[in-house]
């Protein structure tokens, strides 16, 4: 086969004069993190709300979160993606609509995806929750509520404490899943990582030096996360518990 | 406030059958291309040779570490040149093709990953007695370990599969008409695109559901 390799081909100025490729690919590598870590915040809070509310003893609030997180996991990203992106701004009121519709179409697509990414996994850290709320002794609950405390009182000092640090490491894969998800949003234009890839291949036909450095810039995300989790789960383990010492 | 307009379904049902079919083929292939050479990796990564279950790390990790979608890009780059190599250049529509490639071979890292912890569920007295049965080491993994294994997989292998058929959505980034790239045609073509992402939404979440129901069902019955 003959390709002719060129690496230089990232120094060059880029196509719109102002930047260089490696500096396209620093964008999309800030777009992806910053996507990411946005939607892994709200995926956090809205996922430990929703996982606390499916193990309260309430059949309408365990009910809601149960709806909740079938929803959001049984409908691809994509199909999510493009009804946030495209489908919510018509059926909002028009006035609210077309001022979504006017504004920065660059934030437009980053809300859209960052709301889109966020739901969808925070449907997946509910879960995690969940099970680790229902993997503490029963006896953690009836005991604070024995003490006199009152049942927010208990999730709150006694089990979420608790649960967090047993549930860290598959958290962690949910946190490593969100970076590869948040390449999706490619499909309604941001600038992230992999529509970076795909520009590079258009504009300067180098299409495997493009791929290369792109899939190496994910692998890097990933191994960096992984690192810091680690360091996180050394710290937090609970003793006696699944992963502690 | 918008008005639905969904008279544009009707006339669109066979056009979004076939791309079920091409979501369902893709499906199928990866599941089974993927259990198969998961198996492979499984069984490598576990083996005693360090350089075969090196490669197989490998291999796993590297796949799970990139996002679906660059890799089903990475072989929309690399297959059609491959066939080039050997069928010239007539080779027809490659999209189809190398998304079969790309997610036989995504959904095999993820599959062996699944099938590694089966394997390691099974007690090692099992391998044992296999072998002082006077079975070779291959015959116990095929007639007494992967039996077993699969047996306390199948929940997890269903599941995955679920997560696959969602996937495959992501088959738009090159273009290939799948149940989703279909409705979101037809929606484009008609100025109905609400409408029509809608209905793929509602679509995907009957048949996703209501087979995770089924699975959860059968993991009730596989515990008792």
């Amino acid at each position: 086969m003959a390709y002719n390799w060129n690496w230089e081909v990232f120094l060059q100025p880029s196509a719109t004069g102002d930047d260089t490729y490696l500096g396209w690919l620093i964008t999309g590598f800030k777009w992806t993190v910053s996507l990411s870590l946005s939607a892994w915040v709200i995926a956090l809070v809205v996922g430990s709300i929703i996982g606390v509310l499916r193990t309260v003893p309430n059949r309408w609030l365990s009910g809601f979160a149960t709806a909740w997180v079938e929803l959001f996991r049984n409908i691809p990203l994509l199909v999510q993606l493009f009804i946030w992106y495209f489908v919510l701004p018509e059926l909002l009121p028009q006035g609210l609509g077309n001022a979504i519709k006017q504004s920065n179409p660059l934030w437009q697509q980053f809300f859209a995806a960052m709301i889109c990414l966020g739901l969808f996994t925070s449907a997946r850290v509910a879960e995690q929750v969940r099970s680790g709320i229902e993997s503490l002794p029963k006896g953690q609950k009836n005991a604070g509520l024995a003490m006199g405390f009152t049942l927010p009182q208990v999730y709150r000092h006694v089990l979420m404490p608790m649960a967090y640090r047993v549930i860290l490491p598959p958290l962690t894969s949910e946190f490593l899943n969100i970076f590869k998800n948040s390449a999706v949003a490619t499909t309604i234009g941001l600038i992230e990582l992999s529509r970076q890839a795909q520009q590079l291949v258009d504009y300067t036909a180098q299409p495997y030096e493009a791929f290369i450095a792109v899939t190496v810039m994910y692998l890097l995300i990933n191994v960096t996360v992984m690192f810091l989790m680690r360091r996180l789960e050394e710290k937090v383990r609970v003793p006696g518990f699944i992963g502690g010492k | 406030m918008y008005e639905f307009d969904w008279t544009s379904i009707p006339g669109a049902i066979p056009l979004l059958a076939k791309g079920l079919l091409v979501t369902l083929e893709v499906t199928i292939t990866a599941i089974v291309v993927g259990i198969v050479w998961g198996t492979i990796l499984a069984v490598a990564r576990l083996s005693s040779n360090p350089v075969v279950a090196k490669l197989a790390a490998g291999y796993v990790n590297l796949f799970r570490s990139v996002p679906l979608v660059m890799v089903i890009l990475w072989f929309y780059l690399i297959v059609p040149q491959g066939l080039k190599a050997i069928f010239g250049n007539d080779i027809g529509d490659i999209r189809l093709t190398s998304a079969l490639v790309a997610f036989a071979l995504f959904e095999a890292a993820y599959y062996s990953e699944i099938i590694r912890a089966g394997i390691q569920s099974v007690p090692k007295g099992q391998v044992g007695a296999g072998l002082a049965l006077g079975f070779t080491p291959g015959q116990t993994m095929r007639l007494i370990v992967l039996p077993q294994a699969f047996r306390n997989m199948t929940p997890l292998l269903l599941t995955q599969a679920i997560i696959l058929f969602q996937d495959t959505s992501l088959v738009y980034v090159i273009g290939l008409s799948d149940f989703f790239g279909t409705a979101y045609k037809v929606g484009d073509r008609d100025g109905r695109l609400v409408e029509l992402l809608l209905f793929a939404g509602l679509i995907y979440f009957v048949i996703c559901f209501s087979a995770s129901q089924l699975v959860k069902r059968l993991q009730a019955r596989f515990v008792k």
